[in-house]
């Protein structure tokens, strides 16, 4: 059985006069004890997604299982067993820390203490501020609250929508580490983010993008489809040399990735011609040298593979 | 004359010194990364440097005025985009930009002018009499910065306004920033993204209230032996003591 499965889901949101379709026939399915990450922009429908699936809407068409469920018919068995965290904090502000993960625990028929050992790795890390009121927490220390209040009735399944919005990257790292850290513990996670570097730190990701899956692989299932090669270009002159670059009929695309750009030519024949050209133009320091593709390369050229 | 030039400020909330005791200055023209951890007080700095929160002590001058005497000249000299989207929804493009035209004193024939450019840039011609929720989120994103430019101001303030953008938009937001800076705006920008800070010409580095690096990508790299500019953060960050 999978812990998470989801059979060709649609959801459309009605306006004045048109519909926005969030989600257009979505399926897949999340092992048991993955983390699968649901990578994509906002308003990809990411968090439409966790909401049917966290059974607090329901969708047009299709179908949903979670941990054997069905997400319509057997709601409160789902509602049991999972955990949620939502991607805007909304744990109760006036209450204290450690009294919002007591209502939490009382609500599901636990107590902190009986499920100490799965939240104590992240709950020591806020505990000493624990008879202060959660709405004077900082960002990263709410997120923490959050996490322990979703953990602490020991779900088996729990649903993480984009944790590490707006986080800085020290906080990331800190905050995937946990992670890896409550898979060991046989929790199933499903974690939507739209930074595409956290793909790798997944076992299988969705990349999604206006409603739709792009692909669902293991993140070097992914970039090994990417299928074409991949240069890395650097000069001094970063700017104007993107800008000749795109402008040039043999190259198929070329797109700033910090230090470097990322290039694909239309025919790999090109690379000298295209080189002499830029060296003409006054760029005389520019390099070439071939990298393998990132998610994000793959996500930016499924993108475009959707819009022909 | 230097687009902003910071010296010694501090903002204090009781005990806790929020930016402590910060001096730096930045070019016109230039792209300026404002990075830092969550907490390390960028948004602090920023919104004192943009005229909404008075320093505790110490100096600033932002497009030539005066951040203690002249903070409503500095207001209408700079545009701000924030990390919410803060344009109106209900209103189309056209009325937004006639409302934002409107509040930093353009002229009828100048909004008219500038919606008009504005529509070309972002090529959304056919879309101008439509009403802004519905359009695309990248567009939007761009939509912002063009309305926060609408008055031609000598800075831009961007916050976080890359966040959640699909990775095309991101990029394509990049464009609209160096051709802004070649123009000769003077873009002063956060992000969490590291690879974003590559782009500036010059990035600063806030750890506990303090700026604790300051230069260009590659002097900061060779400074710090990292291979790239996410090293550097992290090296620097780790160093904090207050938490976020």
């Amino acid at each position: 059985m999978k812990a998470v499965s989801v059979n060709a889901v649609s959801k459309s949101f009605k306006q004045e006069k048109s519909a926005i379709e969030a989600l257009k026939e979505i399926s897949f399915d999340v092992n048991r004890g993955e983390l699968f990450g649901l990578i994509g922009p906002d308003g990809a429908g990411k968090t439409t997604l966790f909401r049917i699936l966290t059974t607090l809407m329901l969708a047009d068409k299709g179908s949903a299982e979670v941990d054997g469920f069905d997400v319509v018919s057997q709601f409160k068995e789902i509602r049991k067993r999972i955990g949620y965290m939502p991607g805007r904090f909304s744990l109760y502000q006036d209450l204290t820390v450690e009294e919002n993960l007591a209502f939490f625990a009382t609500l599901f028929n636990t107590s902190i203490e009986e499920n100490y050992e799965l939240v104590k790795d992240i709950y020591v890390q806020i505990e000493k501020f624990k008879t202060r009121k959660a709405g004077a927490l900082s960002g990263g220390m709410k997120q923490k609250l959050a996490l322990s209040c979703a953990l602490i009735h020991k779900p088996s399944v729990l649903f993480l929508d984009e944790p590490t919005t707006g986080v800085d990257t020290v906080s990331r790292k800190e905050f995937w580490e946990l992670l890896r850290n409550l898979q060991k513990q046989n929790i199933t996670i499903l974690v939507s983010t739209p930074y595409m570097d956290e793909a790798s730190l997944c076992d299988r990701v969705a990349l999604i993008q206006e409603g739709k899956i792009l692909d669902i692989d293991s993140p070097a299932g992914i970039t090994h489809k990417f299928g074409k090669p991949l240069w890395a270009v650097r000069s001094r002159d970063m700017y104007n040399v993107m800008i000749q670059l795109r402008q040039m009929d043999e190259v198929a695309s070329c797109y700033p990735f910090g230090q470097e750009h990322h290039l694909v030519f239309k025919n790999e024949d090109a690379r000298a011609i295209v080189g002499a050209r830029l060296k003409e133009a006054g760029h005389t320091d520019v390099s070439f040298a071939r990298i393998e593709a990132g998610i994000e390369d793959c996500f930016m050229d499924l993108m475009k593979a959707e819009k022909v | 004359m230097k687009a902003i030039a910071v010296q010694n400020l501090t903002k204090r909330f009781g005990s806790f010194t929020a930016v402590d005791d910060i001096s730096f200055e930045v070019d016109k023209g230039e792209i300026f990364g404002f990075l830092g951890a969550n907490g390390a007080g960028k948004t602090t700095a920023m919104r004192m440097l943009c005229g909404l929160s008075f320093p505790t002590s110490g100096h600033a001058q932002v497009a030539g005025f005066d951040l203690s005497r002249e903070s409503e000249k500095i207001k209408q000299s700079i545009g701000y985009m924030s990390q919410k989207f803060s344009l109106y929804e209900d209103l189309t493009i056209r009325e937004n930009v006639r409302f934002f035209g409107g509040i930093y004193g353009l002229s009828n024939a100048e909004i008219k002018s500038q919606a008009e450019v504005l529509a070309r840039n972002l090529q959304l011609e056919d879309k101008v009499d439509t009403l802004v929720k519905s359009l695309p989120l990248g567009w939007k994103q761009k939509l912002s910065f063009s309305v926060a430019m609408i008055h031609r101001p000598q800075i831009v303030f961007l916050d976080e306004p890359t966040g959640g953008v699909d990775p095309i938009t991101r990029r394509d937001f990049w464009t609209m920033i160096y051709d802004a800076a070649h123009q000769g705006t003077t873009v002063f920008v956060t992000t969490h993204y590291m690879d974003e800070a590559e782009y500036c010409n010059r990035v600063s580095i806030m750890v506990d209230g303090r700026i604790d690096a300051l230069g260009s990508p590659d002097e900061l790299k060779k400074e710090y032996s990292s291979k790239d500019m996410e090293g550097v953060f992290l090296q620097l960050a780790r160093k904090a003591k207050r938490g976020d």
